[in-house]
């Protein structure tokens, strides 16, 4: 980690987005993780997804569980509340809140102990649910802040920094979210921020339970010979399937693609999805295919990323409660109580 | 010998769950309270779907004694797995009817009771042929049969069918004819009324029959909660059943149809408790309703949202614990759970009704209470009000009301310039301002979290910071006193050295049992304490008497427990009277227990002094 405070000051000429925001407007306290852990690249891609969809920070709940990844919405969004909740409940967090206010932007951040182990339950519930989220595990198959114990994302045979292996099959939360009935679900890595930024903004831009498994290897307790969650690993065993552009809007495609080689998908708010084929028989919108791609591809040992799945029809929550479109939060006495006659009339009823 | 009494004594029925003798039961009840005359109705059934002995008990009581007396005068004798202790707790003089169709199960027959046998199955087999139809109607028979045992007006009885299948015309005149054919019988063959007989009185007044659970659920509706999270759990999940349906009828938006509310039947109670915590962080008026193991599963949010003050409101219907204990019988045994729930020094706001229309008034006023207070607030009712229809003063509303949604700082506030700090003490009541998620682009914006923080909600292990949050919130609890509902007190009327205190479900026994120990040259002074922490008239009422008895329904005092440990009152002033085997407490219970030591510490009754 760092000491070094962030200096206050912006220089005048950095870039700002179309609400007038620049990068700075979007960040937050210093990060106390270790140098070089992934999840700071994962903070630092959320920091550019929201300058680049021009979010307004302010209107955008960021909800955590515990743990490292929990520690980090601290370290992005400043300007946004923060919900740093407790282990394994950020899912039922988010879910109140969500139906609470219908209009901000819900962003889940947690962890593979979080949410393969202790919040299993509650990761799976709240994506069958279908709430309106970009949920978040900042994977690293190790518990950290304990120093060092798999979780339940670490690899059958992998080992651990003292040499342990571990004998218990992993969570493939990618695989589980699919199953489960996420409306869009990615894998993707901390060290490529290319990759991670657009499958951010598309998760943000969809209407729906998102999720997004980034591998993010952790340099103090899980970047060794054995892990098959270090940086060198991951680079050599990543298997991408498409490269994501995002259209905002309705804008017509410039880019000239080879025909057949990519998929387009129009989610609820207009936003374009036009995914690059990577692998030519990959069809993002068959969720059957996707999940025995995903347990093809991880008999071979691969890690496959990209966007795996969407759904650009998909309905959230509030659709399925058919909820006002006025926030709950914000609905007072005369729409919340019957009033004293509706009572006299109950009271006659009871005699 | 047999009793005779006019609208005073206790009937129960024992049959078999799941038998549709549920309904004709409750019809015989309302009938009787459509005579005028108050009666008290009990549920007693098995943690079962079908086929176990359920009892259902309606104590006819024209003196208003809504609380349960103890003894049956008359046993409707159904089922043949109960059938010999049914039997054996029959009152001696008192009465057994029974289905004379076949031979009485083999037992001892009693001679001090007097027995009616009506062919029942008899009747019904040569009326009907369809097996369920003999089941249901036989229900209805002997309903019919008592009416006239009883002298109870028949056209109560009709007409109460009438509104039953008001949408199912064609069972109308089926079921009263089977009315009919039992009360027929009746007539017939026995002398009419028997000793123990109804008569019309004028006693119910405006008074409305009404389920606990029910009434809570239509306060969290009067009280403006929209976002319900939940986990099936007897004896409190017809709570969330009726939050849904009364929902379903006023909180739709009229135009387009759409919800004004969010139910959200979770995974388990811990997700529950998660989805309240986050909708009321959020702004909205959220609450959960559970029981006892709801309540341990919960404890760590409980903590959360205590120490990060997050509003929510827990409805708790306890039952007899610890574990699962006995799911469909009645306890108080939640209140220590509740009052210091969660790891780390806490301490919770508990809210104790007496009935439903307090479970109405304070479920709704929960809400008031948590986002002024911006805690948890529990609301502890138990299994004898919420599943029981109970007699009590019709629910109120005033609609000049408005809801106190607390502290909370607005946009137009911080752009004004007022400094928001999440965890400052601003009016010294220690209660700081909040500001909802997206309130300001740049002001307001905070971290809520678990962990230690300062004033302005920093992260810190400050020790100087820490200690001032957390004597900051025994600050908020010295408010909440003022705020709550005040503990009810009745004198005697006269000088006496010794006190009663109790709560909730033991309000109308305490009443009853007052009234015997009256009787039995006793005075004592009563305190009903309704809220925790305790309004300084609990330690006032305590030092205003010798000796005070806390009359309560768990093992272990919990009450006197919490008494001692807050006001710091000598435990020997408080003599602790425990009934906790499940059933409902009675009076007959109370005034014996009481009575005898009072007797025992050789109290000479202040009337006898004097004279």
């Amino acid at each position: 980690m760092t000491y070094l405070t962030k200096p206050k000051f912006h220089h005048p000429s950095l870039p700002k987005n179309t609400l007038g925001y620049t990068r700075r407007d979007y960040e937050a306290a210093t990060s106390t993780l270790c140098a070089g852990c992934g999840h700071d690249s994962i903070s630092a891609a959320i920091i550019e997804a929201s300058f680049e969809l021009a979010i307004e920070p302010h209107r955008v709940a960021k909800i955590s569980g515990i743990g490292c990844s929990s520690k980090t919405p601290t370290y992005f969004l400043g300007a946004s509340h923060g919900f740093n909740s407790v282990h394994g409940r950020m899912p039922s967090v988010l879910t109140g809140a969500n139906l609470a206010n219908r209009e901000l932007i819900y962003l889940g951040i947690s962890g593979d102990g979080d949410s393969a182990s202790i919040g299993f339950g509650q990761f799976a519930h709240a994506l069958r649910r279908g709430v309106n989220m970009t949920y978040i595990v900042e994977n690293n198959g190790v518990y950290g802040l304990t120093k060092g114990q798999f979780s339940a994302t670490a690899d059958r045979g992998s080992k651990s920094k003292k040499g342990a292996v571990n004998t218990d099959n992993a969570i493939d939360l990618a695989a589980m979210a699919l199953q489960l009935g996420a409306t869009f679900v990615a894998r993707s890595f901390s060290g490529d921020k290319t990759q991670l930024v657009p499958i951010i903004k598309a998760a943000i831009a969809h209407r729906g339970a998102a999720f997004i498994d980034v591998i993010s290897p952790c340099i103090a307790f899980n970047n060794h010979p054995g892990s098959t969650k270090s940086l060198d690993y991951v680079r050599a065993h990543n298997e991408a399937v498409n490269a994501l552009d995002i259209m905002i809007g309705r804008d017509a495609i410039t880019v000239d693609y080879e025909p057949g080689k990519v998929v387009e998908v129009t989610q609820h708010d207009g936003s374009v999805l036009t995914l690059r084929k990577l692998n030519d028989d990959y069809d993002p919108s068959d969720r059957l295919a996707a999940m025995n791609f995903l347990q093809q591809e991880t008999a071979k040992g691969r890690i496959v990323t990209g966007l795996l799945y969407v759904d650009g029809e998909a309905d959230d929550l509030h659709g399925h409660f058919n909820t006002v479109a006025m926030p709950l939060n914000q609905l007072n006495e005369p729409e919340l109580c019957p009033g004293s006659k509706a009572l006299d009339k109950i009271n006659a009823g009871l005699r | 010998m047999s009793l005779t009494a006019v609208n005073d004594f206790v009937i129960r029925f024992a049959n078999v769950n799941g038998s549709g003798s549920a309904s004709a039961n409750e019809m015989f009840a309302r009938a009787i309270m459509r005579m005028g005359i108050p009666m008290s109705p009990r549920n007693v059934f098995p943690s079962n779907i079908q086929g176990l002995p359920t009892w259902y008990e309606v104590r006819v009581t024209e003196a208003g004694h809504l609380g349960a007396r103890g003894g049956t005068d008359i046993m409707v004798a159904m089922n043949p797995q109960t059938y010999n202790a049914d039997v054996a707790s029959v009152e001696p003089d008192g009465y057994l009817i029974y289905d004379s169709t076949r031979a009485m199960p083999p037992g001892k027959p009693r001679t001090d009771i007097n027995l009616i046998g009506i062919p029942l199955t008899a009747i019904c087999n040569k009326e009907y042929s369809d097996p369920r139809q003999r089941q249901l109607f036989k229900n209805i028979i002997c309903i019919g049969a008592l009416s006239a045992l009883l002298d109870m007006d028949i056209t109560e009885l009709e007409k109460l069918v009438g509104e039953q299948y008001r949408s199912k015309e064609k069972l109308i005149q089926p079921n009263i004819h089977a009315l009919h054919l039992g009360r027929a019988y009746a007539e017939a063959n026995f002398k009419c009324p028997i000793g123990l007989r109804l008569q019309r009185s004028d006693k119910v007044g405006d008074r409305i029959l009404i389920e606990g659970n029910a009434a809570a659920a239509l306060g969290a509706v009067y009280g403006g909660a929209t976002v319900c999270a939940w986990y099936p759990i007897t004896p409190s999940s017809s709570v969330a059943e009726n939050f849904t349906k009364f929902c379903g009828k006023y909180r739709h938006d009229p135009a387009t149809g759409e919800a004004r509310y969010a139910i959200v039947q979770a995974e388990d109670e811990i997700a529950s408790i998660g989805m309240v915590v986050g909708a009321a962080w959020n702004g909205a008026r959220a609450f959960t309703a559970t029981s006892g193991p709801g309540i341990s599963l919960m404890q760590e949010l409980f903590g959360f949202a205590y120490f990060a003050e997050i509003p929510s409101v827990i409805i708790d219907v306890q039952r007899a614990g610890p574990s699962t204990g006995m799911p469909t019988r009645t306890q108080q045994c939640d209140l220590i759970n509740c009052a210091y729930a969660s790891h780390g020094d806490t301490k919770h706001v508990l809210l104790l009704p007496e009935d439903a229309a307090e479970a109405f008034e304070f479920t709704a006023g929960a809400f008031d209470y948590a986002d002024r207070l911006q805690t948890p607030v529990f609301v502890l009712l138990d299994l004898d009000i919420g599943m029981n229809h109970r007699l009590c003063r019709p629910l109120q509303w005033d609609d000049t009301r408005f809801y106190d949604r607390g502290k909370v700082m607005t946009a137009a506030d911080l752009e004004a310039g007022k400094d928001f700090g999440r965890y400052t003490d601003v009016d010294g009541d220690a209660i700081p301002f909040r500001t909802y998620p997206g309130t300001h682009p740049t002001k307001g914006g905070y971290f809520t979290r678990g962990t230690s923080h300062d004033a302005r909600a920093k992260y810190s292990e400050e020790g100087a910071d820490y200690v001032e949050g957390m004597q900051r919130l025994l600050r908020k609890h010295e408010t909440a006193k003022g705020i709550l509902p005040r503990p009810v007190r009745h004198d005697a009327g006269k000088p006496t050295r010794f006190g009663v205190i109790y709560y909730g479900s033991t309000a109308p026994a305490m009443h009853e049992a007052a009234e015997i120990l009256t009787a039995r040259g006793h005075t004592l002074d009563l305190m009903r304490v309704r809220a925790f922490p305790f309004h300084q008239d609990v330690a006032s009422f305590i030092a205003d008497h010798d000796f005070v008895f806390v009359v309560e329904q768990n093992r272990d005092a919990q009450l006197r427990s919490l008494i001692v440990n807050e006001l710091d009152i000598d435990p020997v002033r408080l003599v602790p009277i425990l009934h906790y085997d499940g059933t409902s407490i009675t009076a007959r219970f109370i005034s014996s227990v009481i009575g005898d030591r009072l007797d025992a510490l050789k109290v000479t009754p202040l009337r006898k002094a004097m004279s």
